[in-house]
């Protein structure tokens, strides 16, 4: 059976990890390649490396990260962040990385999706949504969530389906960053009305919120970042709590 | 122990040649007719798209060599199932090496399959060491349905090839390259085999 997917989010400037990182065993707190490596062993399935850097080196600088990742770690890893081009993936996917996942750039160009599949297959391009609930409807929004768009996530979604996207990574501005659980009632309708893998982001904040998002968000896989960061919650222990309710993962 | 990686342009090999760094080795990438036919051991990838990369195996006459080499050869994802009779993903002929056809998943699974799966019924000394039921790293749209060459089993909807052997080919669906331990265990069995 297909296991649901735990997915710990590293955000990434200049090639070095941002947003407090708590680990005792951790030699470098900013070296992306370690902290890959101790969320692999910690029975981490994926890994997100979500460059947030803005300077004229960063295609540079996070193909060399992609390299170094690729040589050490022995599980799946999508890169984002950015990314525009044919180019930028070709040279993404030729270091190593074995998805890339675009966001602004596909709203603003949604042609970018048919190319990238056209080249590289659907398996290795996710698309990312992030989007914000206002007035009962689900409206996406671009750059981080801040500026929003007249284009509702529903459509959205399946228009990048249709276009071949091989994953949706879904972001809940009205949850990320809140600890109160991710957007169940959405994440259930995009499973529901899409055909491809779903990854719930934003408002992981307790292990039962995984569990909401596997059971009544009928989520495929749930990406976090500071809970997973500041060890409020072990991959090992939540891997175990989710078992224990029935839900499959890899152990 | 030479181990080459086949390329001929079908997707990430790069993933491959690092997992057997982390072995220990250094393996390959070539498209070149001896320097493959010389290896002690042949790994044929392949991403992508199944008629494309047939194309690409025709335009650079691999699609001779590999059914007549006689050293162990390991295909994965793509690359094993462009080992199979034929493909319908772009309807293309395969190498026929294994005796079964690839089809799609039917649209009441998510397509394509992403994750880890697990897989049962192993059969083979490429699973020397590993309990069934272990999780492997899967990718594809595509499957190889379950037939007599069949030696591990996974479960998506319903019952398909996870790997394949025949003589001195293998062929495994997932990615032993990103399959954490589990893989890395099924490449060194693969590499170890007399």
């Amino acid at each position: 059976m297909l296991a649901k997917r735990i997915i710990p989010c590293l955000d990434i400037k200049d090639g070095r990890t941002v947003k407090g990182i708590n680990f005792v065993d951790l030699r470098d707190a900013g070296d992306p390649v370690e902290l890959a490596e101790i969320y692999s062993r910690q029975g981490a399935d994926e890994l997100v490396f979500l460059d947030i850097s803005a300077t004229e080196q960063k295609r540079k600088t996070l193909a060399e990260l992609v390299y170094h990742v690729a040589e050490k770690v022995n599980i799946p890893f999508t890169v984002g962040g950015g990314i525009s081009s044919v180019e930028d993936v070709d040279l993404l996917l030729h270091n190593g990385a074995d998805k890339v996942s675009i966001n602004s750039s596909a709203v603003k160009n949604p042609q970018l999706i048919n190319d990238l599949v056209a080249k590289f297959g659907s398996q290795c391009i996710v698309v990312a949504i992030d989007a914000k609930e206002i007035d009962g409807e689900w409206m996406v929004h671009l750059v981080g969530g801040k500026v929003p768009t007249k284009i509702k996530l529903f459509e959205w979604a399946k228009e990048v389906e249709e276009r071949g996207a091989g994953e949706i990574l879904f972001t809940s501005m009205n949850h990320d960053g809140t600890k109160n659980g991710f957007a169940n009632e959405a994440l259930a309708k995009l499973s529901l009305e899409l055909n491809i893998p779903i990854i719930a982001s934003g408002g992981a904040g307790n292990v039962q919120h995984f569990v909401d998002a596997f059971i009544e968000g009928k989520a495929d896989a749930a990406l976090a970042a500071s809970v997973f960061h500041y060890k409020e919650i072990e991959i090992k222990d939540l891997k175990k709590e989710l078992k224990t309710k029935g839900i499959p993962v890899r152990i | 122990m030479k181990i080459v990686i086949i390329n001929y342009g079908a997707g990430n090999i790069q993933s491959i040649k690092f997992a057997f760094q982390r072995l220990g080795y250094n393996a390959i990438l070539t498209h070149d007719v001896n320097e493959i036919k010389n290896a002690d051991r042949v790994i044929f990838p392949g991403v992508g798209e199944a008629s494309s990369a047939m194309k690409m195996l025709r335009q650079s006459t691999l699609d001779n060599l590999i059914p007549e080499l006689k050293q162990p050869v390991l295909g994965i994802c793509l690359g094993m199932q462009l080992m199979c009779n034929s493909s319908e993903e772009g309807n293309t002929k395969g190498l026929g090496i294994f005796n079964t056809d690839v089809v799609k998943f039917s649209d009441k699974v998510k397509v394509p399959q992403i994750g880890w799966n697990e897989i049962t019924e192993l059969k083979s000394e490429l699973f020397k060491g590993i309990a069934d039921g272990k999780h492997i790293y899967m990718v594809h749209s595509f499957y190889a349905p379950l037939c007599k060459e069949t030696i591990a089993t996974s479960d998506y909807g319903l019952k398909y090839s996870a790997a394949l052997a025949k003589d001195n080919f293998y062929g495994v669906q997932f990615h032993p390259e990103k399959s954490s331990d589990v893989g890395e265990r099924i490449l060194k069995n693969f590499i170890d085999k007399a």
